[in-house]
């Protein structure tokens, strides 16, 4: 029932929401296309998915579309609000319990955020004139409309929404440009050198290592080259399996117009609801199946990215060369700080004939990790398999949209379940892995039971299909959850890295302690929920993925302390094997360990790439080097 | 663990600290019976996160490390061995040194301990809120306990007090010495005592074997590790320069990340009266120990009827590791091999362990108790020809206040004049002493028939003076770094306060074979040596200037007179290397050839100071010239030489009489 291929189709309506409902095709096309011409966005046929004034369905200062979001009702039951999601319009009965318990929170102490920009709070901008002229002769879209501006200023780091909430608003970006097509790019990035003024290019705004910050220190007038207009795919070539995709593309767009032709891309990151593209590409993103697709640098065949000098990319479509040093990966990664990812050909793949989901539970996170490393070992690791530890697992309960816990304490009622569903497993110790399977029908039965059987090994019992799924689907509303965390003195952020297999225990344990012991140290009075997850694996090691919240009540400057944690956390990371990131990106947030990571003459190799590439440093958004 | 390990790096602070109060262990057991306290029910706290396993898995867990199967696949090829040939060797080795730590037996010993400890002891005192920091640090994380080594005693008692106190039970390193005692041995064993080869230089696989077996125990949170960071007994009281090898041990866990933090628990083990007291003064004349054997120790009986006064124990504050480190480690450097792989430490974490070793043992220092009797004792072996009665009590009165300002750790009793305290601490002495007519003196003579020689008469009131030394020793670490200054003053050739700091820290880099004093410290020593003279009004501490006050005279020749031993016995070292040696000194005669050289000064009349006797003050000397390449260790065949650089040795000679100021240039030279 639930595993059929029916469900893919159904997993991925979840995901795509009903924003912006899209009636037919007529704004997707297979075939090369020239650069839209303006009046036709006007068409309300062909309406784009990722409006201009994003601020209209999204919130301008927290996660996600506006209509959803977590609330405590006046019965104190949690809630989750709008109708996009699977979890929308349901109670969460436990989430309260979890909540003021976890946290020592209290549902009387709200810190609820400024309900609206105060457009006054925004500097005037910083136009450059002559630039503003020549961009409008050329005619590119453009606004300095302070909303507009301000959306375009922050990614979405704790410190980040934090301010906005307060209303506090730094520096923002003078202007915002919409090119439509590569050539409109190449005319702003033109008019930018000749004019002197700061470029940095958004995709989804979906940042998480401060790289859409404006930097402090730039005087001159910085331009948010917004990329969402460029979101066409501009053919597909299914002899190649190949799509030719405009770089501002948003993921889910990306994956549901090609779900129409029978294709997918297979990269489906966590924030795939929101992001581009050209982020993914300028970030090196990962995606929760590479196992199957890749991650994006094993999905890219050709990119095409505009620079002060120039547009680089490749000659042909082949495969792989050999051609010295890929000049693909001076692209990825790059973060804004070379040029404009316009257009990228990437591998396409049919969608699958069948998915299935799966949840295994172990009696610890050792006996899970040991599991995760077999699969790896074995190769023969799901579309995706993902191993939470225990506060994720109780965490992930507190989610159970039910209502027959009434009368139980969570806990309590956990312990029933588990211990006659799992004997012997202790449910302050007990973790759950959740899988993903994809392709054709027998060969996925005969996958899981591969995995089940390693699993059976290292203590892991089949804990069925539903949590498996239910795990999945939360993927996209957790990301909702800070706002609410954040209306009650909470606050919390993530962060990951990837290690090699025989540290990750190590890891996770002494980066989960750094983080109790530093608040505690930083003045936090209760406990902060420190909690971690194996979300990839690889034949060398594992990606790995931490949360951590505390409540900030009676802290005087709970940012200052939340920054101070986050630090030492990566600090802990780096003396425990792992790496500055798997996928999130350095950004300015980890810009001070570059050299430590790559090396003196690695980062010497990085900058004389930035000096030859972007001399005027037209692309000064200050990531990375 | 936050304060201690801040205060860790302030003296000022450290003098201020206020320490915590004693309970006496032995007052309720007097009251209740043994047995019930060796039946009592032992349900230790433990870590929170113990791997739960029984002492026979642990070899399995070691043999089968990839650590240990790293080493012997090396071995192995190294040797042409098979690897299930050295495999076995490794099991051997692994026999000989696991503990097989049993309930029962430590039961038992709860049992005669507690009998013997009321015959020996007046009192146990224990600082119980250490006992309370020990019970939290050894939840949080494996806990490394580090006791002051002065006796036998030490570790039975360490063990006797934490089941007492209802504490994980710890294992402990042993040198390999208690072995030839069967019995004992085994007994030991199986109270936790594990075993260590005395030398094991290049021996790989003994060392893989070593090292893994106490990680493995310290990962698991399977015990609390004890070891003597000093290595041996101090013969002479003065805590020893410490050893790193097993401290580096304890540490790799944590720098590889094996471990979030650990807990090193410093403890001062103090003894009113210590039981092996003249052995020592004997071995260190040169009479050779007796080999511990069974039957030595049984005759230990005899030793049961005497009256040891009190012992103190001192649980200091645990020493996070992780705060330790903190800054001074990159952990980073293991990420680039497998952690089972072997390394070697970096020059960094070399510092950083030495560094870390010294300031634990200036924390036992600290905290060990100090009874009068020390302060007596001092005044005694200053005055060889002894004191009258009022005029010691007014002397140890006056020392006693100029201690308690140096912060010393004095357990003076409440209620009592200094007169009785004085009588009383002469009295569990009297061994060492002559008391007639009002005049105390170290004993002498008396005990001699006719027939001695002078040489065993000079034997005979070494072993006094060096016995009575040894409770001096106790308390040198508080004057220490004052007396360093009050004898860089007397010989610097101004006031100016660089030519004074140049002599001090030559005098402390002579001296840190002899005393603990941590290396790169100097600037920090003299600033401390200063700020306290100055606060007892001895010192004016002005810009470029330190000048005597007027009242100052006697303090500083009193600290002057402390050195002195010290001083005059290195000397007497240097002078022998200068007149008496060839080339063909071996280092294996060293020691014999200056006590010769000492004992013919002595009865020559020309040499009043019998500590320079001592062996144990000979080759701190020597390992101090060593280090100031002022003598050269040469292989020679199968024996080690020592060329000796007369010009050098003659100069530092010259400087440490005071005779020649503080030479840099000759320093540079050498
Ligand atoms: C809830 C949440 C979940 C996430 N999950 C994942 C995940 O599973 N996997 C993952 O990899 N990341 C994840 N991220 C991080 C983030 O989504 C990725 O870094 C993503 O690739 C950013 O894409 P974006 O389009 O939002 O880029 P933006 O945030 O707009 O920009 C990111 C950086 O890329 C630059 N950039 C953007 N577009 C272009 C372009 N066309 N040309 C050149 N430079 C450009 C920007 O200047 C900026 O420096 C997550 C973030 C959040 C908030």
């Amino acid at each position: 029932m639930a595993s059929n291929s029916s469900n893919a189709q159904q997993r991925l309506r979840i995901i795509a929401g009903h924003l912006q409902k899209h009636t037919g095709d007529g704004n997707t096309s297979v075939a090369a296309q020239e650069c839209k011409a303006e009046a036709s966005r006007s068409d309300p046929s062909s309406v784009t998915p990722v409006p201009k004034r994003r601020q209209e369905v999204m919130k301008w200062n927290g996660w996600g579309y506006s209509d959803s979001r977590f609330l405590f009702n006046k019965k104190g039951q949690a809630e989750f609000t709008g109708k996009r999601y699977r979890l929308s319009g349901l109670i969460l009965p436990s989430l309260k319990d979890w909540f003021e318990g976890t946290f020592g929170a209290n549902l009387q102490h709200k810190s609820l955020a400024t309900p609206t920009l105060n457009l006054s709070a925004v500097a005037p901008p910083n136009l450059s004139e002559p630039f503003v002229e020549d961009l409008k002769a050329a005619s590119v879209s453009a606004s300095h409309d302070p909303e507009d501006r301000v959306f375009r200023a922050h990614g979405h780091c704790l410190h980040e929404i934090f301010a906005l909430r307060e209303g506090r608003i730094g520096r923002v970006p003078d202007m915002v440009v919409w090119p439509s097509c590569h050539s409109d790019v190449e005319k702003i990035v033109d008019l930018a050198c000749k004019h002197n003024v700061c470029l940095i290019p958004f995709g989804g705004g979906t940042s998480v290592s401060s790289a859409l910050e404006c930097p402090h220190e730039e005087t001159r007038s910085i331009v948010s080259l917004d990329t969402s207009q460029m979101n066409r795919i501009l053919w597909i070539d299914e002899k190649n399996l190949t799509a030719h995709v405009e770089a501002g593309i948003i993921g889910q767009d990306l994956e549901r117009q090609l779900n129409e032709h029978g294709y997918c891309t297979g990269h489906e990151p966590d924030s795939m609801e929101f992001s581009s593209l050209g982020g993914w590409v300028a970030t090196r993103a990962s995606g929760m199946k590479k196992n199957i697709y890749g991650n994006i640098e094993d999905l890219v065949v050709h990119i095409k990215m505009v620079t002060p000098r120039g547009v680089i990319e490749k000659s042909c479509l082949g495969p792989r060369m050999s051609t010295g040093p890929d000049i693909h990966h001076f692209i990825m990664g790059s973060e804004g700080t070379l040029g404009v990812v316009t257009e990228v050909t990437m591998k396409i793949r049919p969608i699958p004939e069948y998915q299935k989901y799966g949840s295994v539970v172990f009696p610890n996170f050792q006996q899970g990790v040991a599991c995760l490393r077999e699969v790896a070992r074995q190769r023969c690791a799901p579309a995706s398999i993902r191993l939470m530890d225990n506060e994720q697992f109780q965490f992930g309960h507190a989610l159970k949209p039910q209502v027959s816990s009434m009368f139980t304490s969570f806990v309590d009622g956990l312990k029933k379940f588990y211990i006659t569903k799992f004997k012997g497993f202790d449910p302050h110790h007990l973790c759950v892995a959740t899988l993903l399977f994809e392709g054709d029908r027998g060969k996925v039965l005969q996958h899981e039971k591969q995995v089940y059987d390693i699993a059976a090994k290292f203590g892991g019992l089949a804990a069925g299909e539903d949590n498996g799924q239910r795990g999945y689907m939360l993927t996209f509303v957790i990301a909702y959850l800070r706002d609410l965390g954040m209306d009650y003195y909470v606050m919390g952020e993530s962060f990951e890295t990837s290690v090699p297999w025989d540290r990750i225990l190590d890891l996770c344990r002494n980066v989960k302690e750094r983080i109790v012991r530093e608040c505690k140290e930083r003045g936090v009075q209760f406990a902060p929920l420190s909690t971690c997850r194996v979300t990839q694996t690889y034949d060398a090691g594992a990606c790995v993925y931490f949360y951590f919240a505390f409540n900030y009540r009676g802290l005087s400057d709970p940012v200052h302390v939340y920054e101070k944690v986050e630090h030492a956390a990566r600090e802990e990371i780096l003396a425990n094997g792992g790496s500055l990131s798997h996928h999130h990106g350095v950004g300015k947030l980890r810009k001070e360990w570059m050299k430590e990571s790559v090396s003196g003459v690695g980062l010497g190799v990085l900058k004389s790439v930035k000096d030859f590439v972007d001399p005027q440093n037209i692309f000064g958004s200050g990531n990375l080097l | 663990m936050e304060m201690a390990s801040r205060s860790l790096y302030s003296s000022r602070q450290r003098m201020l600290k206020k320490r915590d109060d004693f309970e006496d262990v032995l007052e309720e057991l007097r009251r209740s019976s043994d047995l019930r306290y060796a039946l009592r029910c032992y349900t230790p706290s433990l870590y929170k996160g113990l791997v739960p396993c029984k002492a026979s898995m642990l070899k399995t867990i070691v043999l089968q490390s990839d650590h240990l199967q790293y080493v012997i696949k090396q071995v192995s090829s190294e040797s042409g061995d098979s690897s299930e040939c050295v495999t076995e060797e490794a099991s051997l080795i692994l026999d000989e040194m696991a503990h097989r730590l049993q309930l029962s037996t430590v039961r038992f010993f709860a049992f005669m301990l507690s009998k013997a400890f009321k015959r020996l002891f007046r009192s146990v005192c224990v600082n119980e809120e250490g006992i309370q920091r020990l019970q939290q640090a050894v939840q949080e994380h494996p806990v490394v306990l580090l006791p002051s080594h002065r006796s036998y005693m030490d570790f039975l008692m360490m063990s006797y007090l934490l089941y007492m106190y209802d504490l994980p039970l710890p294992v402990i390193a042993a040198g390999m010495d208690f072995m030839s005692m069967k019995f004992i041995g085994e007994m030991l064993r199986m109270s936790g005592a594990f075993f260590i080869r005395r030398s094991f230089g290049g021996d790989k696989l003994y060392w893989a074997v070593f090292s893994e077996y106490v990680k493995t125990m310290l990962r698991n949170g399977y015990a609390p590790i004890e070891f003597f960071l000093e290595g041996t007994r101090s013969r002479t009281c003065k805590s020893l320069t410490p050893k790193t090898g097993l401290l580096n041990i304890v540490m790799e866990p944590f720098f590889k990340g094996e471990l979030f933090d650990v807990n090193l628990v410093p403890v001062s083990i103090s003894y009113e009266r210590i039981l092996e007291e003249s052995l020592y003064a004997r071995e260190l004349l040169g009479v050779p120990k007796p080999k511990e054997s069974t039957s030595g120790l049984l005759k230990a009986r005899q030793v049961l009827s005497e009256d040891f006064g009190s012992m103190h124990v001192y649980f200091g504050h645990p020493v996070s590791l992780r705060s330790l480190a903190e800054g001074k480690i990159n952990r980073c450097q293991y990420n680039l091999l497998p952690r089972y792989i072997p390394q070697k430490p970096s020059t960094d974490n070399h510092e950083f362990l030495n560094d870390a070793a010294f300031r634990l043992v200036r924390m036992q220092e600290e905290n060990m108790v100090l009874k009068p009797w020390v302060l007596i004792a001092m005044l005694l072996v200053q005055n060889p020809d002894g004191l009258d009665l009022s005029s010691l009590t007014e002397q140890t009165d006056w020392l006693r206040h100029l201690a308690l300002a140096f912060g010393a750790f004095l357990d003076w009793p409440d209620h009592a004049s200094c007169s009785e305290v004085i009588s009383c601490s002469l009295a569990l002495h009297r061994h060492l002493l002559t008391v007639s007519a009002g005049h105390v003196q170290l004993s002498v003579t008396e005990a001699l028939g006719a027939e001695t020689t002078p040489e065993e008469a000079v034997f005979h009131r070494a072993v006094v003076v060096l016995s009575c030394a040894s409770y001096r020793n106790q308390i040198l670490h508080v004057f220490l770094r004052p007396a360093l200054l009050a004898v860089a003053m007397q010989s610097a050739n101004s006031n100016r306060k660089d030519d004074i700091y140049s002599c001090f820290s030559f005098l402390r880099n002579m001296f840190s074979n002899e005393f603990i004093l941590c290396p790169g410290d100097s600037v920090q020593d003299f600033e401390e040596a200063c700020y306290l003279l100055m606060k007892r009004g001895v010192l004016q501490v002005l810009e470029h200037e330190i000048v005597m006050s007027a009242s100052g005279h006697s303090t500083l020749a009193f600290l002057c007179a402390a050195l002195d031993p010290f001083l005059q016995g290195y000397q007497v070292v240097c002078r022998y290397l200068c007149e008496e040696t060839n080339e063909s000194l071996t280092e294996k005669e060293f020691v014999p050839a200056v006590r010769n050289f000492a004992l013919k000064l002595i009865l020559a009349g020309r040499l009043k100071c019998y500590e320079a006797l001592s062996s144990d003050l000979q080759k701190n000397t020597l390992a101090a010239l060593l280090r100031l390449k002022a003598v050269r260790k040469v292989k020679v065949g199968d024996q080690v030489t020592l060329r000796v650089n007369k010009i050098a040795v003659n100069s530092l000679e010259d400087t440490l009489g005071g005779t020649i100021p503080t030479q840099k240039p000759v320093l540079a030279r050498l």
